[in-house]
Formats: structure tokens, sequence, C-alpha cells
């Protein structure tokens, strides 16, 4: 398998992932990916494509080929350590419930 | 748009690119649990090849669609109309990119799908290879082809693969006034004049049988259907969606004045469901083996778009290469 | 005018139908034929731009195209609105029912779109001076030209980028796209020197009717000069001299693709006189 934006050969323009923040005070969120030559190029096709029923206030763009993902194959080793840690969730202290402002 | 005609191919070739049985194991595991899959995890291949099929179908005809209205931008009979319709036909090249980044993420890059498209070796809906002579053909594309796609697309949003998930979550998203505008044309029409009221009958008369058609062939002709829908790519058979479509049409049909043209159709209450007649399945096959009336129009448009356009994005390649050449000479300057 | 039409992004031409007719409001007629001319300057366009949805170079480029076509349309439908208002016309009457001579677009908006290169050009020179224009115009005494204005300067700020953008990568792109950029250059420059003039609407209404409610043409041309001189010369482009069209387009003069132009925008209302779509 060929990573996202590599060509089979021929030249294209690159792939670039894009994040939306929809309203002031949240957070960019993925959008989606779009081509374009250069990054000043990416950032208003990104405008054009991922903002046309006010879906944004801010837009970022990243060359796809510049994101670092953990290894999915290492999914487990990853992971695994959170799972069991309950007492990391307010949750877990049902005590707690007969009790107000806790 | 519509994708359901010759979806996936049927066989599951197991342990392929090298996924061993516990690999194979997970991958059961994860679609028995309506789980999704994303573009990292390991799949077999012949899940990824009918992905990349489905998608790039499904994208390719997003985009050969945006022709057949595009064909009506120009003599759009109001600038209310005119701006609707650009609207749409663009909405259309956002859904074939969404697509087309989604397939780009199982390693078949855009390039390498034109190129399939434009050289004839991938489909795309058959439906767009109907010219569309008349101004109510935009109607009826939105109200019976937009909504035929639609039926096929709400439950794609569910679809096992996580981008193309994402993608028709969007895509349903934005289409959901499509359908309604095309509605809105045709009960335009059907409130004016004898001769509007006419060609919308004219219109819907042509679109109706093709429409239903989009749904692909009947489940006992389409042996692909099953695979797809196994691997939670598909989620509903051909026959039933195309039923649920036609209950919904009957219906709306009323109240827009206008009779579709199958008088086979009747209210089935045993079924609550209503009862059609056949469709003329022979005319799919011959605009599926390209004999249809569009079918050397729509490539050869698509085709002069892309080689015509192809020194314009490579000045923007040379363009981008020679700032990044620049800012890392003005770098090493500075070191 | 005495109603108030808001501001911003919530314009439109419905909106603004909707209050001339509640204000029982209409444009004065110098007033109307001054912005029928930027009606038809957009809409014209915006019916050229449309063409290049499904025939641009990159999907991208489809729909940010698209998206400046949309933006056309929609100040189109206001300026027409509103200068129908002052002869009981429908923005659909003055699109649909004009002929050749009664329009009143410069020449510069009708020019085929050709190749790329062309349609980036001519996109280059109408937004640089159309956002001069309406940047200006949001200062009218007549508030609905204002209010238009006040929509139409912000997103056509946003196309003087996309054509800037383009320029530079055309410029110094390849050979080819260099060789086919200055060409466009020496086409479609002579038609810009027509958006500069002070012709009779501006010379004997403006003056007396219309001071203070229209911008005069000729205050623009500075700044565009220096604006389009310096995007020209980070493109390392020549900017054209010499040759400089005749017009006539806001006295109804045409250039030889308009009547087509027309025949295509115009005939199936034409062929349906009275019916509602």
């Amino acid at each position: 398998m060929a990573s996202p934006g590599e060509s089979g050969g021929r030249e294209q323009w690159p792939l670039w992932e894009v994040f939306i923040r929809s309203a002031r005070g949240l957070s960019h969120v993925h959008a989606g990916s779009l081509h374009a030559p250069d990054a000043v190029m990416a950032v208003r096709n990104a405008r054009d494509v991922y903002t046309r029923r006010n879906e944004g206030v801010s837009v970022w763009v990243v060359p796809a080929a510049a994101i670092t993902a953990s290894d999915p194959d290492a999914r487990g080793a990853f992971f695994e350590s959170p799972q069991g840690k309950d007492y990391r969730h307010a949750t877990y202290y049902s005590e707690a419930d007969a009790v107000r402002h806790l | 748009m519509s994708l359901a005609e010759g979806t996936a191919p049927g066989r599951m070739d197991r342990g392929a690119a090298g996924g061993d049985d516990a690999e194979m194991a997970r991958f059961d595991e994860i679609m028995a649990a309506d789980g999704r899959i994303e573009p990292t995890d390991w799949m077999p291949d012949a899940y990824r090849r009918a992905l990349v099929r489905q998608i790039s179908q499904h994208a390719h005809s997003e985009i050969i669609g945006m022709q057949p209205e595009g064909n009506w931008i120009g003599r759009a009979p109001s600038l209310k109309r005119k701006a609707i319709l650009m609207a749409k036909v663009q909405d259309e090249a956002g859904h074939g990119l969404y697509l087309y980044s989604a397939a780009q993420t199982l390693g078949t890059d855009r390039d390498t799908m034109f190129e399939q498209l434009i050289t004839g070796k991938a489909r795309y809906s058959s439906i767009f290879n109907y010219f569309t002579p008349t101004w109510a053909d935009m109607g009826s594309i939105g109200w019976l082809v937009d909504g035929a796609a639609i039926c096929n697309q709400v439950p794609l949003c569910r679809a096992s693969y996580g981008p193309y998930g994402r993608a028709m979550v969007r895509i349903c998203k934005e289409e959901s006034f499509h359908q309604r505008q095309g509605f809105e044309i045709l009960l335009a029409l059907m409130r004016g004049t004898d001769a509007q009221r006419e060609m919308a009958q004219e219109s819907v008369n042509r679109w109706y049988g093709p429409a239903l058609m989009m749904f692909g062939p009947p489940d006992a002709d389409s042996p692909n259907s099953q695979q797809s829908m196994a691997w939670n790519i598909k989620r509903f058979s051909n026959d039933e969606l195309r039923q649920r479509f036609v209950d919904m049409l009957v219906p709306q049909a009323e109240v827009l004045g206008i009779t579709l043209p199958d008088p086979a159709i009747a209210w089935n209450e045993e079924r609550q469901s209503y009862d059609l007649g056949d469709l003329d399945w022979t005319e799919f096959h011959e605009v599926l083996a390209g004999r249809g009336q569009a079918n050397a129009e729509r490539i050869e448009r698509r085709r002069e778009a892309h080689e015509g356009g192809e020194w314009v994005r490579e000045a923007a390649r040379a363009y981008a290469r020679k700032q990044a050449e620049a800012a890392d000479a003005a770098e090493a300057q500075v070191a | 005018m005495s109603q108030k039409i808001t501001m911003g992004a919530a314009l439109t031409p419905e909106k603004i139908a909707e209050q001339l007719a509640d204000g029982g409001a209409v444009a004065p007629a110098s007033v109307a034929e001054y912005a029928l001319r930027l009606g038809d300057d957009a809409l014209i366009l915006s019916q050229r731009l449309g063409w290049w949805i499904a025939r641009a170079p990159e999907i991208e480029e489809d729909i940010a195209l698209g998206n400046i076509a949309l933006d056309l349309i929609g100040h189109a439908r206001s300026f027409l609105t509103y200068a129908g208002s002052a002869w009981g016309k429908s923005e659909d009457d003055l699109a649909y029912f004009r002929d050749e001579p009664d329009w009143r677009c410069a020449q510069i908006f009708e020019l085929a779109n050709g190749d790329f290169a062309h349609t980036i050009v001519r996109q280059f020179a109408v937004s640089f001076f159309q956002f001069e224009l309406y940047s200006r115009l949001v200062d009218s005494s007549d508030p609905v030209l204002a209010a238009i204005a006040a929509k139409a300067v912000k997103e056509v700020d946003y196309h003087r980028d996309h054509s800037a953008q383009w320029m530079l990568r055309l410029g110094q792109g390849t050979e080819e796209s260099r060789r086919r950029v200055q060409v466009a250059l020496t086409d479609v420059w002579p038609y810009v020197d027509e958006l500069f003039r002070d012709d009779g609407l501006i010379d004997d209404v403006l003056i007396d009717d219309l001071d203070g409610v229209a911008v005069r043409p000729t205050t623009l041309r500075e700044p565009f000069d220096e604006l389009v001189g310096r995007v020209l010369g980070q493109a390392d482009l020549e900017v054209p001299t010499g040759a400089v069209a005749r017009g006539g387009g806001r006295d109804g003069v045409h250039t030889g693709g308009f009547g087509v132009l027309l025949a295509e925008m115009q005939v199936l209302a034409r062929q349906y006189p009275g019916a509602t779509w």
C-alpha cells in the first residue's frame, strides 16, 4: 500500500489534511483532506471546499506527509495502560453520589 | 449520487497482504461487532479492492454527474435558479473530492483514479449517461436521481470503513437541499402553464425508470451485493432500497400532480408497500455497456478538463518548488 | 430611501425586494441607472465563470471558481433588484428580457473565458477594480447601495486574493504558464481602461444627482494601478501598456461574443414569457 498522498509515479499536487474551528472557543477538528500545490493555496482551497456553509471561523492545513501517527501494529502496547484504571474517572467514586456539589 | 450498480467484487481472499490468521480474526471480529476499520488497520485485500472500487465509482459519479446539470447553468430561467444550480453542481465537485480523499487513504491516488475514469476503465453511475434536453430535467434529477442517491447514501454513513462513512456523513448533510430544490423546480412547473406541466411530466417519464435502476439489478441477479453486505460496506439490498424509495415517491408525486410512468404501481395492503412493475433491464445493461446517450461525451469532457488543466497544475507545482528552494537558500544563508 | 437595510452577511436580494416593497420605496432613476451597471457587471461575469464548474484544472478550482461565481450572482441580484424597483421590474425582468443595447456592463466583464490564464487575468483586473469601487461605495449616501457594497467588498477581497495567487503561480510557474499569462494580459488589458472612465452618467448626472451616492471611476485608477502593479511585479510580469479598447459597454455597445452569451442566458426564459420558475 502506498501512503496517502503518494502518487503512482505521476507527479500531482500533494495531499493536505484540513482542520476547522467551527466557533471561537472550540478546538480545530479534522474536516477532511484536499490537494493543493503549496500551503498558501491549501488554506484557500480548504476555505473554499470545507466552509461553504458557515462551518468555520478558522482553518488549519497540514501536509498529510508531515503527520506522525502512532504505530497501528503497536496498538496493544500503546493503549492498554489506561484500561482498568477506572479510579481516574469521577464515576468510579459512587459513594460520593450521595452528597451534592461534589 | 449513486453507486449501487456493479459494486464490490465477490471474492474474499483471506490471509492476503501478509495478514495472518490473528489479523483476519481481528478483522472479522470488528465486522461482527459492526465496528469501524481505519486506514492504518490491517484489512483483507479483497475488502480494500472492493472499497476502492465502490468509493472511486461513487466519486466518479459525482464528478461526471456535474455535467448533465452543468449543461443548464448558463440557461437557468431565473437568477435564483441559476444560483441554486451553480451551488448544487459545485457541491457535487466537493462530494467527488471528499470521496477521492477517502479512496486515497486506501492507497489509490486521485490521479490514478482520474486516469482510470478518462480511459474508460472505471465505472460511474449510468444515470449520468442520459442527456438533459429540458429544464424540467433539473427538477427530475434533483427529485428522482438525488432522491434515489440519498436512499442509497444514508445507510453508507455507517459504512464499516471510517473515512468512507465520514465522507458520507458530510455528503448527506449537504445533499439534503439537492432533492428539495429538484422537487420545487417540478412544483413550480406543475403550478405553471400547460406547457410547463407538460415539460415536467415528460421529463419524469424519462427519468423514473433510470432512477429506479440506480439501486442496481434485482437481488437475484446481484451476486456481489452479498459480500458487500457481509462487510458492512452496503447495508440494505438493492430491492429493499428500491422499494423504500418508491414508497416515498408515490405520495410525493401526488403532491406534485405528476403521474409516475408505471401503471402497475398499486398499494399492497398486505405488504404495507407499493407494488411496482418490471423495469427495462435491457436498457440498463445497454447503458452500462457504454451504449448510453452520453457515455462518450461525458468522458471526453472530463478528459478535456483534466488534460487541458495539466499546464496549470504543473505551473503551480513549479512555483511551489521554486518557493521552497528559495526558502531553503535563504535559510542556508542565515546559517 | 428611509427604510433600513441591514448590512453584512445576512443581506439577500429577497430581503432587499421585501424591504423595498414594505417601505413602498423605489430607487431614484439615476441611482437605478448606476445600480444597473454594477448589477450587469457582476451578472455577466458570473455567467462567464459558471462555465468553469466541471471544467477547471483541478476539482478544488472548480469549487473556488464556483464560489466566486456565486458571490457575483448574489451581488448582481441585489443590484438588479434595487435597480428594477425604479421601473417596476424584477431582477429576472432585467436579466432575461433586455436586448444587447440595453446592457450596461463594461466590456471586460463579458470577455470570453479563453484558457485558464485569460480567465484569471480578467478576474485579476475586475476583482481589484471592484474592491476599490465597493470599499468606497460602502460610504454611499444611498443606504441600499452602501449595504450591498458592504457585503460585496468582503467577498471581492477574497476574489482579489484568489486571482493574485494565481497570477504569481502562472507568472513564475513554467515557461508555458508564463507565456500564456503574458498573452492573456495583452488580450485583456486593453479593456481595463473603460472601467475607470467618467462617462455621461457620471459626468452629467453624478455631479448633480449622484454626488455622495456613486463613486467616480477616475478616482479609483491610482490605487488600482498601484496594487495591480505590485502583484504583477511580484509575478515578474510586464504591466501591459499601449492598446486601449474603445469600450462603450456603459452605453450598450458590446463585444462580439456578448450576443451569444445573452442568447444562451435568456433562451429558456424567452421561450416561456410570463412563466414562473
